[in-house]
């Protein structure tokens, strides 16, 4: 039988794959992906809680649309901004774009 | 095993080992297309938690919408995505020491605490309630969300367009 337990552990897995992508990558499109990972492990845990221990009036899936917007905007942000750095530096690695530093 | 934990492994399995080609893999347009059976194997697994409309909302979302964009600035910046660039930094054993830390400290809290029994039993007709939910108790964050992807697009669009 498939409980809570079960989609909390996959859940913390793909959390943890995302964050090793936002640590490791040097790309900034990458980096964009291992957030979508992390988002989705939050929505996952959301839609879990919402079956398994507050199901009466579907807050978790409430919450989970709205993440998924968001994660929307953010990605068109995002890559807009990419592009503009990519227009202006020749660079989309997060460790080249250093304009700022002293 | 039953019919249920049968569909879970294998979408399970789809999301890690999709997720590890994302984070892993070299090259950066086979990222971007294995995020697409993560994100399907997520929208499976809503299904199987009986959230149907936000299974619906994800593949129209995430598969169709945040992946083609995704490929299409992979295209547009060839020269800083393309094979010959180095993908990774030289932080691989501190990321890899910390995100095992979180993955540990996360199952030890979250499978020690006793969620409990659930409240009730789910809306029958899914999409019913999320609608109420929306409407009723949820409306400020309904109309706040709307006016930040509004906001967003115009902001993405002013900053994308080419400057004359």
């Amino acid at each position: 039988m498939i409980g809570l337990p079960h989609y909390l552990v996959l859940s913390s897995l793909l959390f943890g794959m995302g964050l090793f992508g936002v640590l490791t990558r040097r790309n900034a499109v990458a980096i964009l992906m291992g957030i979508e990972l992390m988002l989705n492990a939050a929505n996952l845990n959301f839609v879990a809680f919402t079956k398994f221990v507050d199901p009466t009036f579907v807050r978790g899936h409430v919450a989970a649309l709205v993440i998924i917007t968001l994660a929307a905007c953010e990605a068109a942000v995002g890559l807009a901004l990419i592009i503009n750095a990519y227009r202006h530096l020749e660079t989309v690695n997060v460790d080249q774009v250093n304009l700022l530093k002293g | 095993m039953n019919a249920e934990a049968l569909a879970f492994c294998a979408l399970a399995a789809m999301v890690l080992v999709g997720g590890a080609l994302v984070v892993y893999s070299r090259n950066l347009v086979h990222a971007a297309v294995s995020l697409v059976p993560t994100l399907l194997g997520v929208a499976g697994l809503y299904v199987l938690l009986h959230a149907e409309f936000v299974a619906a909302i994800q593949i129209l979302i995430y598969v169709g919408a945040i992946t083609v964009l995704i490929l299409f600035v992979i295209l547009l910046t060839e020269g800083a995505t393309g094979l010959r660039v180095r993908q990774r930094n030289e932080q691989v054993p501190l990321a890899l020491g910390v995100c095992g830390a979180l993955v540990a400290l996360l199952w030890v809290v979250l499978l020690r605490v006793p969620w409990g029994p659930a409240a009730g039993p789910l809306p029958p007709y899914n999409p019913g309630a999320v609608g109420r939910s929306f409407l009723m108790p949820y409306v400020l964050a309904f109309e706040v969300t709307s006016l930040v992807i509004l906001a967003s697009l115009v902001g993405a669009i002013v900053i994308a367009r080419r400057e004359e």
